[in-house]
């Protein structure tokens, strides 16, 4: 299991790409966290999520 | 009459507390982004008597921009960096303002923003501002972030809060009330904002979270 932004969730296995675009994410307005270390951009299709892993999703909106 | 600096810090000492007021004006802030959240926070700022505030924006003074931000119609046309410091300068004359007339890009965050203790998240842009946090986490591995996300539209207040999502890196806003879906952007909602920034960051300088534990929710 994965916590993503604080639910369990069964997505161990696929990578981070994968799930993000599965949940409809747009990346270019996401910052993300995976146990507490910031994954760069470049590094969402190679990256893993293994069981255990917190995944905090940031999604920026527009306004300031 | 502007007080000397001796009165000016007895003053903000007795309101604030000699140790947190010594804080802030040991710190170094940086501001990205000039609108109504960076402009309130830098008054807030300079107010609490922050030492030094690094003032970043490329955009000038719009009629549209004078009901949440903290400029004067007679600033019009003028650059952001410039005006600001103008009204600052007559708010908190000892506060020292560092203007930066640039737009952020991936190339130019670790030279602009490595001087800075703290920097504010203040974009409007949802891909600007998710560019800015994501070169402050990987490049600065010593600066704290207050980010933004959420505070447009006539929602409650209250929906605004701020998250401490890891050890550097707190986020304020709704998280969910864009400006494109909303439509509006109303002076009190994205003051209430711009507030929750400043006082994550004077928390930040007097180490409040160090003691009150992590994940918190304020």
């Amino acid at each position: 299991m994965v916590r993503i932004n604080g639910k369990e969730l069964p997505v161990d296995g696929s990578t981070l790409a994968d799930y993000l675009a599965g949940a409809g994410y747009d990346t270019q307005r996401l910052a993300v966290e995976r146990n507490g270390e910031i994954v760069q951009k470049e590094a969402y299709a190679q990256t893993v999520l293994t069981d255990g892993d917190s995944i905090e999703i940031v999604r920026f909106v527009g306004g300031g | 009459m502007i007080p000397s600096y001796r009165e000016w810090k007895e003053a903000l000492e007795m309101r604030q507390g000699r140790e947190d007021t010594a804080r802030f004006a040991e710190a170094t802030v940086a501001i990205c982004g000039l609108g109504g959240l960076g402009s309130m926070i830098a008054v807030l700022l300079a107010r609490a008597g922050v030492g030094r505030l690094l003032l970043i924006d490329f955009d000038r003074v719009e009629l549209t921009n004078l009901h949440r931000q903290q400029y004067k119609a007679s600033q019009c046309g003028r650059f952001k960096t410039e005006a600001l410091c103008e009204n600052i300068r007559e708010i908190a004359p000892y506060t020292e303002l560092i203007p930066r007339t640039v737009r952020i890009t991936p190339s130019n965050v670790l030279t602009l923003l490595r001087e800075s203790q703290i920097v504010c998240e203040a974009l409007d842009n949802p891909n600007a501002k998710a560019m800015l946090a994501e070169r402050v986490l990987v490049e600065l591995p010593d600066v704290y972030l207050v980010a933004s996300s959420g505070m447009a539209g006539m929602g409650e207040a209250d929906a605004i809060h701020t998250r401490r999502l890891s050890d550097r890196f707190w986020l304020c806003g709704d998280g969910e009330s864009d400006v494109a879906e909303e439509g509006s952007l109303v002076a009190s909602r994205v003051a209430v904002c711009a507030a929750h920034q400043a006082h994550a960051v004077l928390r930040i300088l007097t180490r409040r979270f160090e003691t009150e534990g992590k994940k918190e929710e304020t």
